[in-house]
């Protein structure tokens, strides 16, 4: 795993080196959170609801109690006497009147809430004992529909919200009414319907929580990616002052923003420690987590209308879009404007109306999940475009490349006021279809013909992955929250031998960010990735941090290398200023390089980094009092993007930094006998500014592909009418495997972004293209009448269904009306 | 239930070293590896035979470790990812992960490498197809398995023989 050195005129950044993680990670010797052991420890385990809706008529713990090993048991009644108050809540009213306890209390909300907790000797007893808690359940009508939820007549999950409708808004931008009305057609989407499914991480969530008596302070080792919010939301709960309460983790397997979401339990696990006098160790079993980790958003879009005019030129959207967020709102209802980052995804659409509901069901709460809220919407606007395409009669890619934002329009300013700022579509559509070799694939779909029992379906995912938050968009759901911005905190020191030592406010769950912060170190201090350290994981005690730290969102090469660079920057200029007293040269004479610093014209005056750290650290008696005083050779340094606060009123501003772009093309065969989907040949095309190591971002790409692959046909969470999970484990929820996923061709184009420090853009979650391109090209394998592809997840029984779709004479879930003299127009040709 | 009172006194070998315990007979062999004789490297991602975090070899199988009780594995031979490299050199194997970047998060690895381990023993020279139906027993939710086929693919047939040479 040694590095070489690269010519002298290269950098370090843009680089394939290797990670430094793997060598651990290799050998079985990486520290994930079950590996964490505390002396006395217990082992927690969570009673789970049976039932998707239902009343707690009484809980009696009296039997657990009795097993020896168990050492105690909370329920939500006692929860909530040890709470000054309950989550705070992102939501402004009626949402914001949800009070969330990190133990369900007097009522149940969906399949798998927890209402009570058990700490004992072994794993096997805790579970046991949780057993053998007897909850008496009066059973509730359940509602599972977002839609549905919405109907004030429909069963209420929180009585003082008053109605299942947490959060609605209205996005106005342009005129879409005098889109409508000026185009030469409009075609109409009756409901699309963007399914339910998790990255699920290979790691469950886990956490070892020691509520310490003996220095007051609550330490909680866990995989939670953003342990700030989670701090800031639980610390109030629990009546702990913010630097008493500290997070730690060290490596964390897979997170994919799912792992925001284990603060409740963190927080019950907190007050069953405090009950024991004994830290509580917890891993969650798989059933639990598909139970009640979170999941992502599913979203419907009615009534959609899309303003078209004969030449191809899409002018713009109105839909009715309605949002389930399950149960709770956790980080809900950010979800609402989140997706307006990428409003008009890939195109040049000016006139969008979107009328967002948010409601609650009887179902897992949401949580971010790998393109989190904007992969709803862009698949959404890929049905949009292909439908549109389908209906008229235009070719699918000539019609994007005419509608896509083009290469001479960046920076590329949308109708509410986000910034693209760099790329090439239309060139990344053309290398996309270049990799599946396009013309070859039509050339076969021609020549099978009917009765070979087999189609053929040439398919395109255009995305946007929108990278760094500005955090201001979370006054578009509550102008009173009092956020903005982002960041993201390093610190670089000199240590006492003259190494170098980074650490970094960041949770990386796979992302190589030891790897990569220190190829951007090495640059600034003149050295080899080999001799720059970084530290291991997060821990709040001894790294630096803000209140945006953690890993998640797509910026950790904008945020977290930008604080990387920031930080070794103030060092570098630090062993500058020490070595040109030590040197007695001008300081704009020092060089350094490998290590040693230097007088630019006369290298034998030099001294190395360990003889620097010597004069500050053991020293200093010979230092000026000025040095002295000013330089400590530890410093740090806080990234911030140049954000404004956005406006509530009219849901405009510049919601994100960065716009990383992924187009993919499939290439599908549909079984007529069987409805099964089967991929003939994948890519993507990956845009995503410059890269810092090109593996690691072709290993993202893979990752984001598969993982949008198994959601378009193989994963999906569905509740039946009562409110029970139906995919609760991986007999049931099918998780792509090796035998599933094709072979992934990935090309790239390096459009620097103009707004970050080191032209790259973040690009972890990747947009969700896997879905667009699957449901494109499944659609371009259905015959002209049948229905529109309609739903994200296409299972073999679905696409069947649609195969037959028209010689049953279904309704297609489309209608096109055209201006008379538009008919027969340029848009069939 | 509760039945903690039965348990079995078992002597086996993990990466050759000779051990003896006393195990409760419900013990899982992966809780036992874990939690017993404090061996990290063995994971746990589900808890239905699903996942393949947990794979070890015993007695020269391939062998979901969640799905077997520590009882049964008495008299038997284990092996780890502990034991793939006990002095610290890297495997071709696991130097070809690394190469490849056949891992991110790295929780399914020492799985995986305990599969592909046991490929490569009876097949030194598979095809991709051959390779995937290996390790279709072993989730992995980060690298969409591209670069793990390729690692493995790297560790195969003459390129593992030239590194040994």
């Amino acid at each position: 795993m040694t590095t070489t050195a690269p010519p002298q005129t290269e950098t370090w950044k843009g680089q394939s080196i290797r990670r430094t993680e793997d060598r651990r990670l290799l050998q079985g010797q990486g520290e994930f959170t079950d590996d964490v052991w505390m002396h006395r420890q217990g082992y927690a385990h969570f009673v789970r609801s049976p039932l998707g809706h239902a009343r707690i008529r009484s809980i009696d713990t009296s039997r657990a109690a009795r097993l020896e090993g168990v050492y105690a048991i909370l329920t939500g009644d006692e929860v909530r006497e040890m709470c000054p108050t309950p989550f705070f809540q992102i939501a402004p009213e009626p949402g914001g009147r949800i009070a969330e306890y990190p133990l369900a209390v007097d009522k149940v909300r969906y399949h798998g809430d927890a209402v009570a907790v058990v700490l004992a000797e072994t794993r096997e007893l805790a579970r046991d004992a949780a057993g053998l808690v007897d909850v008496d359940y009066e059973p509730l009508p359940a509602v599972v529909d977002t839609v549905a939820a919405a109907d004030p007549e429909a069963p209420l999950l929180h009585e003082q919200v008053g109605s299942n409708v947490v959060w609605k808004g209205d996005f106005d931008w342009g005129d879409v009414d005098w889109a409508l009305e000026n185009a030469d057609h409009v075609v109409k989407i009756d409901r699309l319907h963007f399914h339910r499914f998790s990255s699920t991480p290979l790691e469950c969530n886990a956490a070892v929580v020691h509520w310490d008596p003996g220095t007051d302070t609550v330490k909680v080792q866990s995989n939670n990616q953003m342990p700030m919010f989670a701090s800031m939301v639980i610390g109030p709960t629990l009546g702990v002052a913010s630097n008493r309460l500290t997070f730690s983790s060290q490596d964390i397997g897979g997170a994919f923003g799912i792992k925001i979401g284990s603060y409740p339990q963190i927080a019950a696990l907190a007050l069953l420690s405090r009950k024991a006098g004994r830290p509580a160790k917890w891993t969650e079993y798989r059933t639990d987590h598909m139970l009640s980790a979170g999941h992502g958003n599913e979203r419907v879009f009615l009534d959609t209308e899309v303003a078209v005019l004969k030449d191809g030129t899409i002018l713009g959207f109105k839909t009715r879009a309605f949002d389930d967020a399950g149960a709770y709102l956790h980080y809900e209802p950010l979800g609402a404007v989140i997706w307006s980052q990428v409003c008009c995804g890939c195109y040049k659409l000016r006139h969008i109306h979107v009328d967002y509901t948010e409601t609650v069901t009887n179902k897992c709460p949401t949580i971010p999940n790998r393109g989190y809220s904007r992969l709803q919407h862009l698949w959404f606007l890929e049905r949009v475009v292909d439908v549109v395409a389908r209906e008229l009669g235009f070719d699918p890619v000539a019609l994007r490349k005419q509608n896509y934002v083009q290469p001479s329009d960046y920076p590329y300013e949308t109708p509410n006021g986000c910034v693209y700022d760099s790329g090439d579509l239309p060139r990344s559509l053309d290398m996309a279809l270049e990799l599946i070799d396009a013309p070859k694939w039509r050339e076969r779909q021609r020549e099978l013909g009917r009765g070979s029992g087999k189609r053929i379906g040439i398919g395109i995912g255009s995305t946007l992955d929108s990278g760094t938050n500005n955090f201001g968009q979370a006054r578009i759901i509550n102008p009173n929250l009092p956020f903005s911005g982002n960041g993201e905190a390093a610190f670089v020191k000199l240590d006492l031998y003259g190494e170098i030592n980074v650490n970094l406010g960041t949770t990386p769950q796979g992302q190589g960010h030891e790897t990569t912060a220190a190829q951007v170190v090495a640059d600034v201090l003149g050295t080899s990735p080999d001799a720059v350290h970084v530290t291991a994981g997060f821990n709040q005690q001894q790294n630096t941090y803000v209140a945006f730290s953690g890993t998640y969102a797509s910026q950790f090469a904008v945020t977290g290398l930008g604080a990387a660079q920031g930080a070794a920057e103030r060092l570098r200029a630090e062993i500058a200023e020490v070595a040109a007293f030590a040197l007695q040269a001008p300081i704009d004479e020092i060089e350094i390089r490998d290590g040693n610093c230097f007088v630019r014209d006369d290298p034998e005056r030099a001294i190395p980094f360990i003889g620097v750290a010597n004069l500050i650290y053991s020293n200093n008696a010979v230092l000026t009092p000025e040095l002295r005083e000013r330089i400590s050779l530890n410093c740090r340094y806080v990234y911030t993007p140049p954000f404004q606060v956005p406006d509530p009123e009219t849901k405009t501003g510049n919601l994100t930094l960065t716009y990383a772009s992924q187009i993919h093309a499939c290439v599908v065969e549909l079984d007529e006998h069987t409805g099964e989907v089967k991929i003939l040949d994948y890519a993507a095309l990956d845009d995503c500014g410059t890269r810092i190591n090109p593996q690691l971002v072709e290993g993202q790409v893979h990752g984001a592909t598969a993982l949008g692959i198994g959601a378009a046909l193989y994963e999906a969470f569905e509740y039946d009418e009562s409110g029970l999970l139906q995919q609760a484990s991986f007999y049931d929820y099918h998780a792509i495997t090796a035998l599933d996923t094709p072979d992934i061709k990935v090309g790239d184009i390096e459009s620097p972004s103009p707004f970050t420090p080191n032209g790259a853009k973040g690009m972890g979650e990747g947009g969700g293209a896997p879905l667009h391109a699957v449901c494109s090209a499944i659609q371009d394998a259905l015959s002209p009448d049948d229905a529109i592809v309609s739903d994200s997840h296409n299972p073999w029984e679905r696409v069947w269904r649609l195969m037959r779709s028209g010689e049953h004479g279904e309704p297609r879930g489309v209608t096109v009306a055209s201006r008379s003299d538009a008919a027969g127009s340029d848009a069939t040709a | 239930m509760v039945d903690a009172a039965t348990t079995h006194a078992i002597e086996y070998t993990i990466n050759g070293e000779r051990q003896q315990a006393t195990v409760p007979a419900r013990r899982l062999l992966v809780h036992h590896i874990r939690d017993t004789l404090g061996m990290k490297g063995t994971h746990i991602g589900c808890d239905t035979g699903s996942c393949g975090a947990c794979s070890v070899i015993v007695d020269g199988r391939l062998v979901k470790s969640c799905m077997m009780l520590a009882a049964q594995a008495d008299g038997t031979a284990i092996e780890t990812v502990e034991g793939l490299a006990p002095d610290g050199a890297l495997t071709p194997l696991q130097q070809a992960f690394n190469e490849q970047h056949g891992l991110q998060c790295g929780y399914c690895t020492p799985g995986l490498l305990m599969a592909a381990s046991f490929l490569l023993r009876r097949n030194p020279n598979p095809s991709e197809a051959e390779i995937r139906r290996a390790i279709r027993g072993n989730i992995c939710r980060c690298t969409g398995y591209v670069n793990i086929v390729r690692s493995i693919e790297a560790a195969a047939g003459p390129a593992a023989s030239e590194r040994a040479a």
